[in-house]
């Protein structure tokens, strides 16, 4: 959108990103920030950092499979062995091993976690479609059962627990509202790069491959090496996640890369959509609000059962999820007049043209 | 061995010369020892019923699916065994004739992609500059094949006709000599080819092409020599007027249907 408007103008005196922002962002912004202020602990963390942190790892899977037609279903594989990482290199209570501050285990996690997810994209970027699938949870499963077996490094079933939270510049990030705010710092920062991304040479490259894998590879681009680069990145993102994932549990175990949490992440990504960065956001939001409500509607047990039909229905009615719904909502509404404004609607070429906002 | 031969074999005045090319599928005979010479800045038409063998051709000479046996030269340089992007970056341009765009992206993004993928530099992070060179040129080549009112659309939004005219929007990217135009005008409506015949008519002298075509008002409008292909092989080659007079050629294709 923003390619062409500047045309013949004089150097703009806004940066052209500037002018992309609308009313709405400022009032969702404004929103996120005051949100801890006035929302009590439970609501501050169970709801909204963790709405933000899986919101994260799902956008790593929105990454790689909007804009590169790869569904990876082991991003929360690579979000746990962030984890995990930081639970081996770092401190925690019940196995240690080399007890390095966070400031040293940290980094050194996050590398470990992309090399990995580097690893998944070299392996997987020669299939395609189920096969990818396939492939990916093949490794999250092997994964699973690796570190609940290994007793040695992944301490077998009962993991680690009692892992520090960051600490610095006074304060304990741990708390509710520090971690909310890392939380939303994480997510906003990796949400403005994926939308960077997309615009970006590499994001044109890896959603033309996705279009048509053998043109560009006649017309000379590195169609592999674009798809593990998507893979490295998708990890990278994820990985941080899975490190705030970590850190509001405190613990880390088999049990956070089991299948249940590897599905959840796709079922989050789907539900919001695969369009745009936003969708896993709108995801995980209604995802967690299901997942800690849903024990007032029905018994625990039947959580998934519930979540499961949310899925189906929102899938059947709009392949792209609530993203989709909201475009097709906002579609009938112009087609009725209702909204008889200018048509400069948000969400509406934005979306089909998974342009960065 | 004549002295015109060995002048194609030093490349000095051909785009295009092929020796001898096959091309086999299992006990299929595709293509049978084709030899064909397209002079620099010709604009040569292969006519042909279905199944005589024309893509087949457009992908051995691009190299989508080399060809068994027989040798291509391009500029005299031999490129049989080259990859499809090694010819791309040699010069060498072909349009498909099912659409091999890029549908989620923009006729703009498709173009920069086209004109990215034949410079250095193909790997980037960064978001091009609106002075970016490769993006200029994407807007030069989206005005020259008319769809400049579009430049901003997804591609799965445009028309038939549109997608064929951004097919060959990205067969112009980079520096071009030689253009394997496969039907270009497939499913175009009457106004539509007159735009086609433009285009095509409005390139630059020094580019070659080779155009497939079945509509004879658009081949013969825009090519030099025309080369009539059956059963996988050259059947003859002759100027426009020659091949529409040619009884045998009206027997095989014009009226083949009554034989």
């Amino acid at each position: 959108m923003s390619w062409t408007a500047t045309g013949a103008a004089p150097k703009p005196a806004t940066p052209a990103w500037m002018k992309t922002i609308r009313p709405q962002h400022v009032l969702v912004l404004l929103f996120l920030i005051a949100y801890p202020l006035v929302a009590s602990p439970f609501w501050t963390v169970q709801i909204g950092a963790q709405s933000l942190f899986l919101g994260v790892i799902a956008l790593s899977l929105m990454f790689l499979a909007g804009y590169g037609g790869m569904v990876s279903l082991s991003q929360m594989t690579v979000a746990g062995v962030a984890g995990y990482m930081v639970a081996v290199f770092g401190t925690n209570s019940t196995h240690p091993l080399f007890g390095w501050p966070l400031w040293a285990a940290v980094p050194i996690a996050i590398v470990i976690a992309t090399a990995f997810a580097t690893l998944i994209g070299i392996i997987s970027v020669r299939t395609a479609g189920i096969y990818t699938i396939m492939i990916t949870l093949a490794i999250g499963v092997a994964a699973f059962y690796f570190a609940q077996q290994n007793y040695e490094i992944f301490n077998g079933h009962s993991g680690f627990a009692g892992l520090p939270g960051p600490v610095g510049f006074g304060m304990d990030w741990r708390a509710p509202m520090p971690f909310y705010y890392m939380s939303l710092a994480v997510a906003a920062l990796s949400y403005l790069a994926v939308v960077y991304l997309a615009r970006s040479t590499f994001g044109l490259t890896l959603q033309a491959i996705r279009d048509n894998a053998r043109r560009m590879n006649a017309l000379g681009f590195n169609v592999n090496l674009h798809r593990v680069v998507a893979h490295a990145v998708a990890g990278l993102i994820a990985a941080i996640g899975g490190l705030l994932y970590v850190w509001m549990n405190g613990r880390v175990s088999p049990g956070t890369i089991d299948i249940g949490p590897v599905i959840d992440i796709l079922v989050i990504a789907v539900i919001g959509g695969l369009r745009h960065p936003i969708g896993p956001f709108i995801g995980a939001v209604l995802f967690v609000l299901m997942k800690n409500f849903a024990i007032d509607l029905i018994s625990p047990e039947r959580f998934n059962t519930l979540i499961g039909l949310i899925f189906l229905a929102i899938v059947l009615v709009s392949p792209d999820g609530l993203l989709g719904l909201w475009r097709l909502a906002s579609d009938r509404l112009k087609a009725a007049g209702l909204n008889g404004s200018t048509g400069r609607q948000w969400g509406n070429n934005s979306w089909r043209n998974n342009n960065g906002k | 061995m004549a002295e015109a031969l060995r002048l194609n074999r030093a490349g000095a005045a051909h785009a295009l010369v092929l020796e001898g090319v096959s091309r086999t599928f299992g006990a299929l005979v595709a293509l049978d020892k084709v030899d064909l010479t397209v002079g620099a800045g010709e604009r040569r038409g292969i006519l042909g019923a279905n199944g005589a063998g024309k893509t087949t051709l457009f992908n051995a000479i691009t190299g989508d699916f080399p060809s068994t046996a027989g040798r291509i030269r391009f500029f005299g340089e031999d490129v049989t065994k080259l990859a499809p992007f090694e010819r791309i970056r040699r010069g060498m341009r072909r349009t498909y004739q099912n659409s091999m765009l890029f549908r989620g992206l923009s006729v703009l993004d498709n173009l920069y992609l086209a004109c990215r993928g034949v410079s250095a530099g193909r790997f980037s992070f960064i978001r091009p500059r609106q002075d970016d060179a490769a993006l200029e040129s994407a807007r030069d080549l989206a005005h020259a094949v008319h769809l400049d009112g579009v430049a901003e659309s997804l591609v799965s939004d445009l028309s038939h006709g549109q997608q064929r005219q951004l097919e060959i929007g990205m067969a112009l990217s980079g520096a071009p000599r030689l253009i394997l135009f496969d039907e270009p005008a497939a499913g175009l409506s009457p106004a539509e080819r007159r735009d086609l015949v433009q285009i095509l008519s409005a390139l630059p002298r020094h580019i070659s092409f080779v155009i497939i075509e079945h509509d004879l008002d658009v081949a013969l409008r825009v090519v030099d020599r025309v080369t009539v292909m059956h059963n996988g092989a050259v059947f003859k080659h002759g100027t426009p007027a020659e091949i529409q007079d040619d009884p045998d050629v009206q027997r095989i294709y014009l009226g083949g249907k009554h034989g």
